[in-house]
């Protein structure tokens, strides 16, 4: 028997994880949507961060200090695939699936096997499922920092350049940028943003496992596209950045709400990828789809054997 | 002053596909020259243009603006020196970015780019009065996408952010080609306003002939990567297309061969 309460017990949970995984989210979308660079470094990196934090936490350093040190593992992360892309002309996919095989090799070397646990009991970390609604308070204050500081960021002068890079590296080589700094910068800061998430989660959940990270940019993407459908039915133009920055992590809570639900129906959970990668595509294709059917042959055979009787 | 020296290109070198584009091209720009550049199908010209703009290395010979030799300066870093506008109306500008942002972007051309705002309240006051001068009514839509305009629009202000930071030369690549006649005419007095206000020593490929010898001081025609005419002060003047005609044939032996040329004139 299915029961109700239980769907409603689990969803805080479910916000607060989408929470965390929209941090992961908004670097998705600066590699994907600004930068327009298929970035697929994400699924090493958001382990690369959650092994890195839970590594120095047990060895004694500061929750809060080994976030910041997840941060800097994800930002050298980001700088392999820019140099692969880059420096050696390898495509954006390659390069970032190089990257990715690479850092799963790195990952377990890090923790020394596939998993570490971390207890609550033992460590003062910064969210824990234990303390659902603390967790979600603190995730709701890092992503306002990190949309305000993305918001100012992507208005400098230095974003614009990456803003250019993304939308017409042409026009953005011919006003003097060099379009390979303005990659390297949003690889870095992306995989950053991806390495505190993973950071965070580690902490979380209380484990850092080495395929934590598998089919993140799939959650990501979810999220970014989820957001965006959502945004622009709501505001249509007047959906601004840092409104779209914000439906970026509501995509992700609504990704993982719907989850919890599948979960809730007591779905077989080995399909789960396998939903997630359907939900990915379907949400790919509406807008494909939408458009085409405005403006396909079919239609217009349609309308002339109108025309013609 | 732009000066070319002796350049040499040839693309796809020991393929079956190779092409030798620019064959020893050699050419001085004064301060002030506005030259108009015509030719046929693969003479070089546009590939000229790309040379002076460092998309890709040359081969042989040297390049200089102002003095300075460019020729081992990759595109990004010669930008410092060029205004570009090109044929695709796409290129030129940041479709998902706003009017304002464009201009933004082309006013740091050549400047170090840091942490400072991207955009200022004053330069948005300075843009609102440069695009009211346009008389496009684009003054009203700065902060519209710039996906949103029409070819013409974005050529026009391709060519105002071509020009926003004076450069040294200012590089027009077929840029009426893609445009309806009334449009096309339109930008291209919008070209000559803006070279002559701003003083700029110019180079413009076309493919229509009465263009080439309507406007400009000077006319150059290319032939097989070569500069095969160059024409200017009175002769430029009193120039038509039939004399053109038979000056092509008399410098190259052949007879000028691209139909889209003969047929717009």
């Amino acid at each position: 028997m299915l029961n109700i309460f239980s769907l409603f017990r689990a969803m805080p949970g479910s916000v607060a994880q989408g929470l965390i995984w929209g941090i992961m989210a908004l670097g998705v979308y600066l590699t994907y949507k600004i930068l327009n660079f298929a970035d697929l470094t994400v699924d090493g990196s958001l382990a690369t961060g959650g092994a890195v934090a839970v590594m120095l936490i047990l060895n004694g350093c500061p929750p809060a200090a080994a976030l910041a040190v997840s941060f800097a593992a994800g930002v050298l992360a980001g700088l392999i695939t820019a140099f692969l892309h880059t420096a050696l002309g390898i495509s954006d996919i390659l390069a970032g699936i190089l990257t990715q095989i690479a850092l799963y090799s790195i990952n377990l070397n890090i923790m020394g096997k596939s998993n570490q646990a971390i207890s609550v009991d033992n460590f003062n970390l910064i969210v824990s499922l234990r303390y659902i609604p603390l967790s979600i308070i603190i995730t709701i204050i890092f992503l306002i920092v990190i949309i305000g500081i993305m918001y100012w960021y992507f208005g400098t002068e230095q974003g614009f350049t990456i803003r250019a890079t993304g939308c017409n590296p042409n026009m953005a080589k011919a006003q003097g940028i060099n379009t390979n700094v303005a990659k390297v910068l949003a690889l870095a800061i992306s995989n950053g943003l991806v390495a505190l998430a993973g950071g965070l989660y580690a902490q979380y959940q209380g484990n850092a496992d080495v395929n934590m990270g598998r089919g993140a940019i799939v959650i990501g993407l979810a999220a970014v596209i989820i957001g965006e459908v959502l945004g622009e039915a709501i505001f249509r133009k007047h959906l601004n950045f840092i409104a779209r920055l914000v439906f970026v992590v509501i995509g992700a809570i609504i990704y993982y709400l719907v989850i919890c639900f599948v979960l809730w129906l007591k779905l077989p959970q080995e399909n789960l990828k396998l939903f997630s990668a359907i939900v990915v595509a379907i949400f790919l294709a509406v807008p494909y789809l939408k458009g085409k059917s405005k403006n396909s042959f079919k239609k217009s055979a349609k309308n002339g054997g109108a025309a013609s009787c | 002053m732009l000066v070319l020296n002796q350049v040499h290109k040839t693309f796809n070198i020991g393929t079956i596909n190779e092409k030798p584009a620019l064959r020893g091209v050699s050419l001085t720009l004064n301060d002030g020259d506005f030259v108009t550049v015509i030719g046929g199908n693969g003479a070089g010209k546009s590939t000229m243009l790309n040379a002076v703009a460092g998309v890709w290395p040359i081969d042989q010979g040297s390049i200089s603006i102002d003095g300075i030799d460019v020729t081992g300066l990759p595109e990004y870093k010669r930008a410092k020196y060029l205004g570009r506008v090109f044929q695709d109306p796409m290129t030129g500008t940041a479709a998902t970015m706003e009017i304002q942002e464009n201009l933004a972007l082309a006013a740091r051309r050549g400047q170090k780019r840091g942490l400072k705002w991207g955009i200022t309240k004053a330069e948005r006051e300075k843009y609102h009065e440069i695009l009211k001068e346009l008389d496009l009514g684009l003054e009203e839509r700065m902060s519209s996408k710039v996906g949103l305009l029409s070819g013409g629009q974005r050529q026009a202000l391709t060519l105002l952010m071509a020009a926003l930071q004076k450069p040294k030369v200012l590089l027009l690549d077929e840029h009426t080609a893609a445009l309806d006649p009334k449009t096309a005419a339109k930008v291209l007095e919008l070209s000559d306003k803006i070279i002559a206000e701003n003083h700029l020593t110019a180079m413009m490929v076309t493919h229509n002939m009465r263009d080439a010898i309507a406007h400009g001081n000077r006319l150059i025609m290319m032939n097989e990567g070569q500069v095969a005419l160059d024409i200017s002060g009175d002769e430029k003047k009193s120039l038509t297309v039939e004399d053109l005609l038979m000056k092509f044939e008399q410098a190259s032996g052949e007879t000028f061969d691209d139909d889209k040329a003969l047929l717009s004139k």
